[in-house]
This record gives structure tokens, sequence and C-alpha cells, in this order.
């Protein structure tokens, strides 16, 4: 993997000058990566980039604010990094960003599903990437299955393969696929009737456990151990286990996310019970899009579009009572 | 108003309303001053500007049982903080994206601007909105948790 080597003498050279350098190392079993931080030159030989880079690192920058850090970025956690800079909740200085091209990255619960019949996910002992096909040896047996069958949603709808902010970029750029997004996910919700859909969320909802992981793996989530859901006053949610504080809370973070969210997917990636979260947050961004023609996370210059208005609204149609 | 009243068997619905100090609550006032007759299916909250209108005062008061929100404020280039309403139109634009995804009608919801001197207008705005609101009837809203369910048998 030449790029893999580029990234390590990258990080490398950068190491002396910053604190550490968060990038993804080997996880709890070989199906999965982990964050990574690499403080000494000897951390850096277990650092790996590729398809099992799923976590964004872009979620440790708010707590480093002050000191300098570097960080290692797909195209999608690079946007991240962007919207915290131009929301000021980190600084430009205090981040170094190394880019790769990034080919797309797994879903864990897709080859786990694959796989179902053949075994428990305990049990996998190997897996091995080889154009365009993941091999996965579960129970002795090895199992191939086409990467793209496996690779997670969002990088079926990737614009950004590259970093779109970047000190240093390992490889060639590469093509963005030129699939546009034409939130295809959404379209199924929106075949639903408003009764269903209504049914749909109760029924979703009502597994979620309140773990909070979709807030804590949020890298705009920065409000941490300040979180209005939280809060007693005001006591925007209960303590009950009722859905409907739970869906409460993701409305929330959602509305919070209006015209933040880089639609990165780590909420609905981290959901334990498997909760289509991320369609709030994509409705909320189609709209803004929409209204503001304004995807987030895409320059540090421009201003998030709800903490500015324009006089006469060109896009906005007013009820006429 | 009895028209709205035969349309949904004589049953009031609850509306919330989450108006402006300065403008729409006085429009109301003058409204009331003026003896417009209104429905009364609308319950005020008054707010010192409609820029202070979080988007989850909506949502808590759609999932809590509330049939219909509306939220009224200073016309833009009127309002009383000379920006608080420009800031709340593309919010609330925003968010009313929403409510079709969680399955809620958008209907349910309507954001307006009224001044102070215009009763015969917030007549009208309340009158149209409630009759909205009652076409669709009573919102459907998520259940208690079904721990309070127990409670409530043991209460009694």
């Amino acid at each position: 993997m030449a790029i893999q080597e580029q990234l390590k003498k990258m990080i490398l050279d950068v190491l002396p000058d910053v604190d550490c350098v968060i990038g993804w190392g080997p996880g709890p079993d070989p199906l999965r990566g982990s964050p990574f931080f690499m403080r000494k030159p000897e951390d850096v030989e277990s650092f790996m980039a590729g398809p099992m880079a799923v976590q964004n690192p872009a979620l440790f920058l708010p707590e480093y604010k002050g000191k300098k850090v570097g960080v290692v970025v797909k195209g999608c956690d690079s946007r991240s990094v962007v919207q915290l800079i131009s929301e000021d909740l980190i600084k430009r200085e205090e981040v170094v960003i190394i880019g790769f091209p990034c080919d797309g990255v797994l879903d864990v619960a897709k080859v786990e599903n694959a796989l179902a019949s053949h075994g428990e996910p305990g049990e996998i002992t190997a897996v091995e990437f080889s154009g365009g096909e993941v091999k996965v040896t579960l129970a002795g047996n090895t199992h191939s299955l086409k990467f793209d069958d496996v690779k997670a949603d969002k990088c079926g709808r990737c614009a950004v393969p590259n970093a779109v902010m970047s000190d240093f970029f390992a490889g060639i750029a590469r093509e963005a696929s030129g699939v546009k997004d034409d939130y295809e996910d959404l379209a199924a919700l929106e075949k639903m009737s408003l009764e269903e859909r209504f049914a749909f969320w109760e029924n979703e909802m009502s597994r979620c456990l309140r773990c909070y992981a979709c807030r804590n793996a949020c890298p705009m989530c920065v409000c941490r151990d300040h979180c209005v859901a939280s809060s007693r006053i005001p006591h925007w949610i209960s303590q009950a286990d009722s859905t409907r504080d739970k869906l409460m809370f993701q409305v929330i973070h959602a509305v919070h996310l209006a015209g933040r969210c880089t639609g990165c997917g780590e909420c609905q990636r981290v959901c334990p019970v498997g909760i289509p979260v991320l369609l709030l947050k994509r409705t909320l961004s189609k709209g803004v899009t929409e209204l503001f023609d304004y995807a987030a996370g895409m320059d540090t210059e421009s201003k998030p579009p709800l903490l500015t208005f324009q006089v006469e609204e060109a896009t906005i149609k007013e009820r006429n009572w | 108003m009895s028209v709205l009243n035969e349309s949904n068997n004589g049953k009031e619905l609850r509306i919330v309303g989450f108006l402006c100090n300065w403008c729409s609550y006085g429009g109301a006032d003058t409204a009331g001053v003026g003896r417009f007759t209104q429905p009364t299916d609308l319950r005020i909250v008054r707010l010192p500007c409609s820029g202070r209108v979080n988007p989850l005062f909506i949502v808590k008061a759609l999932l809590n049982g509330a049939d219909g929100v509306l939220v009224s404020g200073c016309h833009p280039r009127d309002c009383h903080y000379a920006e608080g309403n420009f800031y709340a139109r593309r919010r609330l634009e925003v968010f009313k994206r929403l409510l079709p995804t969680l399955g809620i009608d958008p209907r349910r919801f309507e954001y307006t601007w009224v001044s102070a001197s215009e009763g015969q207008r917030w007549q009208k705005v309340v009158s149209e909105f409630t009759q909205q609101v009652h076409a669709l009837g009573p919102a459907k809203f998520v259940a208690d948790a079904p721990e309070f369910d127990v409670l409530k048998v043991c209460a009694e």
C-alpha cells in the first residue's frame, strides 16, 4: 500500500511539531479499525488508512483546542474539520490536516449480515482487501464479498473522496464517482404516508437505549457535558423510558445540526440498535441546500446560513393569509 | 365559533401560539379590544421576540399533544430588536421541512407576521389557522412510557 507508506512518512514528519496525530489503528477485532492517537514515532508503525478507517477523527479535535494536533482525514472527515474551523470551534493554525484519496470504507454491519448464516462475528479471524473484494475468514472458512456490496451507504453517494482542505496530501487526488446525491434514502421514507412515517419513527425509536452514542460520535456535537438533553432546567426530556422522549432527543440532535451537519453518518453507524437517525439530519441538510444553496463543511469562509439572514429572502415563500 | 366546532363534533383542539411581545401579542390584544370574534382553541405563550422561538418549542408542543402550533412576530424590517425575526424566518423555514419526515403534517405548524395595529388581520390568521388544524383533526402523539400507565393503575 503505497499511500499508507506515504501517509506514515508524513505523520512522522509532522509528529515533532504537534501534541499527537489522530488517525486509525488496529481495532478490537480483525473487522474493525479504531481511532488511534500517535504520540511517539514507534506508534506510527501500526497506523492504517484504507477501508477500515471508518471513524471520523474530527470528533476529537475540539477537545484539543489550544494544543496543536495533526489529523489524518478522509474526504468526509475533512468536511467536519472545515465546518469546525468555520464555526471557530477549532483554530486553523492549531490543526495540521493530512489528506489522502479515499476509496470508501467498510460497513461492518453489512459484512456481519452477509455472513450471518456462516457463524458469529466474533469468529472472524482475518480480513483482507484485494481488487474490489473483501476476503473474510470466519470460523476457518474464507468468504469473498464484493467491496461495493459491503461499503458504507455514504460512500455510494460520495462527492468528496479527497480532503477539501489539507496541509499535506498523500498520493494523487481521486476523481469523485460523479454520482449525484439524490436522497434515495429519504425518497424511500417519502413513499410512506404521514401516518406510516409516524408509526415508523415510533417503532424505530422504541428500540432506542438512550446510550447517546449518536451524540458522542458526532463531530459537530461540541457541547459535551452541557448538552440540553441532560439539563434539568429547562427539562427538555424526562428520564422516563418513553418513545416520546427518545424521539424528542433525536429531533434535538437534528435541529441543533441544521445547516451544520456534513453527513458523515457517524451517528447512524454507531447506533447499537440500528436506528436510521441520519434520515432526520439529511432532511434538514436537504432543506438547507435547497433554500440557501449551502453545503456544510466545504469552505471555511462561507457563513452557516442559520447564523445570518437576508432582508429579502429570495427562496422563502411566506404564507399569505 | 360555531362553524369550527361543528367540524370537530363541538370539540376544541389544542393550538399553541408563540407570539412576540411587541407586535403579535399587541395585535391579539387589539383584536380583543376591538371585540373581533375569534376561535378559542389557541393558547398564547408570550415571548420577547419571534427570534426567541426555538424550533424545539414547536416539536415539544407537537409531540406532547398540541394539535397545531402558530408562531407570529413583527413584520420583517419591523422587529423591535431590529433583526430577530430575520433569523426566525430562516430557522422556522428550515425546521418546517423536518415535520413531514417525522410523520407530522406540516400544516399543523405555521409562522406569520402580525403587527400591533392589525387586529383584523390577527382575527383572520387565527380563524384560518384554526380552521386548517380542525380540517386535519386531532394530532397523533407519542404515547407515554409504559411505566406511566402502571403508575396510573397504582394511583387508582
